[in-house]
């Protein structure tokens, strides 16, 4: 049996949760003063998924770097292979908010996508 | 001299939610005047998500928030000035502003709705001992720098103060490689939403050390270490406590000031608590006919709450230069009290004539409250007493005046707001 510690973030509270976990099976939750936290610590422990949000360099735009979010969360661990994909993305003006700029990001089958127009200089 | 009914100085998400009320409730002369080169504000560099869960139902990122605003304003043909700085509002309205393509000019606004929002305390203001090399940024610029310009500051960085935009921003630096040390906060508490603490600094093992500043900066030229020191409960540095980091960044979020000196050559009363003009009821200063919204009337948590009062302030905007406003004033004036740990209210006062059915009162606490409640009391009657969980200075709080309750009570001179432990 392993124990996991986790603040729960559904408000300012901040209640510490205790998580009693076997083999990947969560046992029990404790520490929550509401139902959310118990909500929050079993999505936590089994499936942490993340929002990734950054930026991506633009050629012939108005501005260097088009603002960009994952479509969809992504897993905890693939954060940083996600920003690996953003980083060495380049796309070209003009681009409006909700255009695809990477397809697949680091194969969590998610894409990225513009949060904002970038117009085309001539 | 050029009229325009209403004027809205600053084309961020205040000024924004003002500009469409005003033109739905039926004014077609509205000008924004805006400093920077786009329109939608300091949301355009607030590039992670978490907005917009109240205003429309879903998390967008900044750009995207300030994207469906900016969108309404060009399909409701409303006017705007980019790259244009308002140099004076006089009493009796005339706006001095100047730009490249105009130069100076003047424009005598009917209504004037101020929305300039606030700016970051900077490190002259902290009163941080040692040199003054570079490399030491507001949250904020660094935050443009990196998600606007494309440039990293640094690549070993400390930050000072745990608002939520130095947690965004350990977040953001760490995801484009660069290593936070620690994060440094002054109170024993964090002024940053949990949430922001979770998911920026223990999802990438950064310390938070409250109780904690940073009493050194060295480097010459530019910055190479800072020291930080335990702090007691008189806020001053604990002998022994110090702690040496290398660094060549230290980001600085250390509170949220309103940009109001336009405000104060307007002759307008100010609050000495928020930094943002004295309002009533209608969002109205003690000049009649100018307004104010969002951050440069106090700084709020949530843009949403921002966009809802700014749409009132445009709302009362089009009232006044319709001559509508007064109509059913009561020319009574009831006082709006914050004391026992609430710190401010906005509005300062109501006359129940001038008020919708409900009005909203947002206010703050002076510090964390567990198990309390926030009551409100009509004269000596208490007529609200909600229990809460917690109450934190960082998260702004809100009860509701019903305009039937005040004028049931014809004698009442003041409504207070007190957090209560029983």
């Amino acid at each position: 049996m392993e124990q996991r510690h986790l603040t729960c973030i559904g408000c300012p509270m901040g209640c510490q949760l205790t998580v009693e976990m076997d083999k990947g099976e969560v046992l029990s939750v404790s520490g929550n003063t509401c139902k959310r936290g118990d909500i929050y610590a079993r999505k936590e422990v089994t499936n942490p998924t993340r929002i990734v949000t950054s930026t991506i360099a633009v050629k012939e735009g108005d501005k260097e770097r088009v603002s960009c979010k994952t479509a969809n969360d992504i897993p905890k661990d693939k954060i940083f292979a996600v920003m690996q994909d953003i980083n060495h993305a380049v796309c070209k003006a003009p681009v409006k908010i909700g255009d695809i700029l990477i397809e697949n990001a680091a194969g969590t089958g998610v894409a990225v996508i513009a949060t904002r127009d970038i117009r085309k200089i001539s | 001299m050029n009229k325009v009914d209403i004027v809205i100085v600053g084309g961020g998400p205040a000024g924004l939610a003002a500009a469409v009320a005003a033109k739905k409730a039926g004014c077609d002369s509205i000008l924004i005047l805006e400093r920077d080169g786009e329109l939608g504000g300091i949301l355009n560099q607030c590039i992670h998500n978490g907005f917009g869960l109240h205003t429309f139902k879903e998390e967008l990122t900044g750009p995207e928030y300030a994207g469906r605003f900016i969108r309404q304003a060009l399909d409701l043909n409303i006017d705007y000035k980019l790259n244009t700085m308002v140099m004076d509002i006089s009493p009796e309205k005339v706006i001095t502003a100047m730009n490249r393509t105009d130069g100076m000019f003047q424009i005598q606004a009917g209504a004037v709705i101020l929305a300039m929002g606030c700016r970051e305390r900077p490190r002259g203001a902290l009163n941080i001992p040692g040199y003054r090399p570079a490399g030491i940024f507001s949250a904020g610029t660094a935050q443009r720098l990196v998600n606007i310009e494309g440039y990293m500051p640094g690549r070993e960085v400390v930050i000072l103060g745990s608002g939520d935009i130095g947690l965004i921003m350990a977040r953001r630096m760490t995801l484009e490689g660069a290593k936070v040390k620690v994060v440094a906060e002054l109170m024993p508490y964090s002024g940053g939403l949990k949430r922001n603490i979770v998911q920026c600094l223990d999802d990438y093992g950064i310390p938070l050390k409250l109780s904690h500043t940073v009493i050194d900066i060295e480097g010459k030229e530019h910055i190479s270490a800072v020291t930080i020191a335990e702090v007691g409960p008189d806020r001053r540095p604990i002998p022994g406590t110090e702690e040496r980091y290398t660094c060549d960044t230290l980001l600085l979020s250390c509170g949220l000031i309103p940009e109001n000196e336009l405000s104060q050559s307007a002759g307008i009363e100010m609050s000495r608590i928020t930094s943002g003009p004295v309002v009533n009821e209608s969002l109205e200063t003690n000049v009649t006919g100018i307004f104010a919204c969002g951050n440069v009337l106090h700084v709020h948590d949530l843009v949403d709450y921002v966009s809802e009062e700014a749409g009132r302030a445009g709302e009362n905007a089009v009232k006044y230069v319709k001559g509508q406003l007064d109509d059913n004033a009561s020319g009574k004036l009831i006082k709006l009290a914050a004391t026992d740990g609430a710190r401010y209210t906005v509005p300062s006062t109501i006359d129940p004539g001038r008020m919708d059915e409900n009005l909203t009162v947002r206010f703050r606490v002076g510090d964390v409250y567990k198990d309390s409640y926030v009551s409100v009391y009509y004269g000596d009657e208490r007529v609200q007493h909600r229990k809460r969980q917690i109450l934190a200075p960082g998260e702004m709080e809100q009860v509701i005046v019903k305009k039937e309750d005040l004028l049931k009570r014809p004698e009442m001179e003041t409504i207070t707001i007190k957090i209560e432990k029983e």
